[in-house]
């Protein structure tokens, strides 16, 4: 316990201390009001969630919510891409091809890379004339002009006042999956108490949730195409390291299991759909959670390629930065903070949670 | 033993140096600009050999990492001696609102300085009675730079006023020019912006706008929404892309006709690529300005709390003197603040400038710092992408004043 103290004493001040600071700073209005925000002696009033109801109904935030909505679309794309590369270069290099650990290496060498890095090396190649664009020249086709970074267009719009709707219309689906499963399982109160939930949220969201307004006007949000640079240059860089996982699992499969497989008549695809990927489920939820927080924190490498002024490709961190160090609106950045580690302790917390258990039951 | 003594009297020499005087001067100067900077410190040790001169150079462009710095540092209680800023607003709407700098009005008066620098000057540097910083160099951000021999091969003048721009544009995109203007990254928009909207409402508008007078609101502001509107559909679509070096790159190629940005793209022009002036590239007002002469500073102020504050105040005098100016502005390829400056030691884009400083309307530039603070500048970019994608001009107007408002403009 005496050996462990200074380093609890210095997690609680500068981890949840600070944590406790910011979430208590983004209550406040100190910077609101530029004569203050840099004062000797700030005044700083108590302004409880105003922040927060800013950011996500104010005029001016805009550039907030189409950040968010960014958010999302990255986190799902870079999942899957890092997933789905670093699953078949696993595949491939699990059949022990010619040079194997040549490959692993050149296959990992991205993860070296700091996003700056990476960053600067995707936004040459993915420049408006030249890069990538100038690659159909190479076989003497018209040059490409797909703006990988400075697209202005977006797919898949919605509309920001939708979002309550959206949202009660999604966890109510969900609910109605959970009734179903514990209807099959045979447990009934639990079937009962999802069905109800679902129930209660589907008629809100049919009958009151239309006639809610966030915002006086319609504002379209959806998948900003210049993301795509941003999505290739951050799956370049991860993919190896889920590559690597999944080498790892997959080579923890003991060979009796795909013999055993065999002898009951698996062919090649049968083995891996019913054996092998199972087996390696685990694996997909621990990438899952780590490309998730990157993910949702990543900073770096969209201020290297596209700049901190590019509202399309523009994450909440960025935003987090420019409005405190830059407006000096430090309460408003603080409220930026704390929906981030909100948005991070989504990912983190279940998987902390199912890690302790697991302990608990080995021990 | 011997070694000891050594270091102690090396100990001894230090310290003797820096009881003679000790300056700490904090810029965002590095690279190109640094023998600029360099000049003038060297021009400080004649006059004060004995002064030991800290230079903390931070770099980055336009000062965004060295900002960062400097804020910690005043925070933290240990402020730099002087530090550089743009004139204007965003020293003042930052640090002067604050509380945090030193009044310089009685160093104007006892240098001079109020009759050496135009009035419109001494207006944007000075707020609540005092004046804040003293200006170095003077850029002119109102260029609109051409290649002639193109214009001249698609049968073109350089437009006048912006109703004339449009229709040079649309001749320009019968001719095949798909782009007749190059814009790039998000802050140079923001530049056509304020370009285009001092053409539509005038020196004297611009000003009133920034005083709080004139409402964002104002159906002439709208006017110059649309107008930028107009102009932006003449431009590339790959703007964001682009920095304003490679937008420069499209003029100098004939892929673009005009560009318009601040007077450093002279020095890129003829130092980078090495093209003479007026020949391998030409220049003249933005379209609606001529007569009016749309500025931006650096300056240095005087921190309250500053430890070598008579050096400093040293510091300050020979900044805003005739020597210092002439020594520092031909290195860095502006030109002096001051109206009396010695013009032969100026390239030729430089002479035309200093020649419009004299005899032209003065007003600053939004985008870099001279009439509206940063916390409106750093969260304009976001309206601009709005309304170059939206083109609603009500929408963006009042966004601007809701910002303005925010950001304490015109209080």
């Amino acid at each position: 316990m005496l050996v462990l103290l200074p380093s609890i004493l210095l997690l609680a001040v500068f981890v949840y201390g600070f944590i406790g600071r910011t979430v208590y700073v983004s209550l406040t209005d100190w910077g609101n009001d530029p004569a203050q925000a840099l004062a000797t002696n700030p005044i700083i009033r108590w302004v409880g969630l105003a922040n927060y109801q800013d950011l996500f109904t104010g005029f001016l935030q805009l550039r907030f919510r189409q950040e968010l909505v960014n958010t999302i679309f990255f986190t799902l794309f870079f999942i899957l891409g890092c997933l789905g590369l670093g699953l078949g270069l696993a595949l491939i290099l699990d059949r022990n091809p010619k040079g194997e650990g040549l490959w692993r290496t050149i296959f990992l060498f991205p993860m070296s890379l700091s996003f700056i890095v990476t960053g600067t090396i995707w936004r040459w190649m993915l420049q408006p004339q030249g890069g990538l664009n100038q690659f159909p020249t190479v076989l003497g086709l018209p040059a490409g002009s797909f703006g990988w970074l400075s697209s202005t267009g977006a797919i898949w719009k919605f509309d920001w006042n939708k979002l309550p709707l959206l949202t009660a219309g999604v966890v109510a689906l969900v609910l109605v999956w959970v009734a179903v499963r514990a209807a099959r399982a045979g447990d009934r109160t639990r079937t009962i108490v999802a069905g109800l939930c679902a129930a209660l949220l589907l008629g809100w969201a049919l009958f009151v949730g239309p006639n809610v307004k966030l915002l006086p006007a319609p504002e379209p949000h959806g998948f900003n195409l210049a993301l795509i640079g941003i999505i290739l240059a951050a799956v370049w860089q991860m993919s190896g390291y889920t590559m690597a996982l999944y080498l790892a699992g997959l080579r923890g499969i003991p060979e009796e299991l795909r013999e055993a497989a065999r002898v009951d008549g698996a062919n090649d695809f049968g083995m891996y759909r019913h054996v092998i990927f199972p087996l390696l489920a685990p694996i997909t939820l621990s990438a899952m959670i780590i490309l998730g927080h990157i993910s949702l924190k990543i900073f770096d490498l969209v201020y290297a390629m596209a700049g901190p002024d590019n509202t399309y490709t523009s994450v909440p961190a960025l935003n987090m930065y420019l409005t405190s160090f830059r407006q000096n609106q430090f309460a408003l950045g603080a409220a930026i903070g704390t929906i981030l580690l909100i948005l991070v302790a989504f990912v983190i917390v279940p998987y902390l949670s199912s890690a302790f258990r697991g302990e608990e039951g080995h021990a | 033993m011997k070694k000891a003594l050594l270091i102690a009297a090396a100990l001894a020499v230090t310290s003797t140096a820096a009881a003679a005087g000790r300056l700490e001067i904090f810029s965002w100067w590095s690279g190109d600009e640094g023998p600029a900077l360099d000049a003038l410190v060297k021009l400080y040790k004649q006059k004060y050999p004995s002064v030991n001169v800290v230079n903390a150079t931070v770099a980055g462009g336009a000062g965004t990492n060295a900002k960062a710095v400097l804020k910690t540092r005043m925070l933290g209680g240990t402020p730099p001696d002087s530090f550089q800023v743009h004139a204007g607003q965003e020293l003042i709407g930052t640090w002067v609102v604050a509380n945090r700098m030193e009044d310089l009005s009685s160093l104007f008066k006892s240098e001079g300085w109020n009759k050496a620098l135009p009035q419109d000057v001494i207006d944007l540097i000075s707020s609540k009675g005092g004046i804040w910083s003293v200006p170095v160099n003077v850029h002119r951000s109102n260029v609109m730079w051409y290649n002639p021999a193109k214009l001249k091969a698609w049968g073109v003048t350089p437009p006048k006023t912006w109703t004339e721009f449009l229709t040079t544009c649309s001749k320009l995109k019968a001719k095949g020019v798909t782009a007749p203007l190059v814009v790039g990254e998000n802050w140079t928009q923001q530049h056509l912006w304020e370009n285009v909207m001092i053409g539509t409402l005038g020196p004297q508008g611009w000003k009133d706008l920034w005083a709080g007078k004139l409402k964002f609101t104002d159906p002439r502001v709208l006017q110059g929404f649309t107008n930028f509107g107009k102009v932006m559909d003449c431009a590339n679509k790959d703007a964001s892309g682009l920095s304003w070096q490679q937008a420069s790159d499209r003029i100098a190629d004939g892929t673009s006709a005009f560009n318009i940005m601040g007077d450093w793209a002279a020095g890129y022009f003829t130092t980078t690529k090495k093209l003479k002036p007026n020949t391998g590239f030409g220049w003249t007002t933005t379209p609606g300005t001529s007569g009016t002469f749309v500025m931006l500073a650096d300056s240095f102020g005087l921190p309250k709390g500053a430890k070598d504050r008579a050096e400093a105040i040293n510091w300050l005098k020979l900044l805003g003197s005739r020597a210092g100016q002439d020594t520092f502005n031909p290195l860095k390829g502006s030109i002096a603040a001051r109206t009396d400056s010695d013009l032969s030691k100026y390239n030729t884009y430089s002479k035309s400038a200093a020649a419009d400083w004299k005899k032209n309307k003065i007003v600053g530039s939004m985008v870099h710092g001279a009439v509206a603070p940063e916390s409106f500048t750093s969260a304009f970019g976001a309206i601009i992408d709005q309304f170059v994608a939206s083109k609603n001009a009500q929408g963006a107007a009042a966004a601007a004043q809701q910002l303005a408002d925010r950001a304490g403009i015109g209080k």
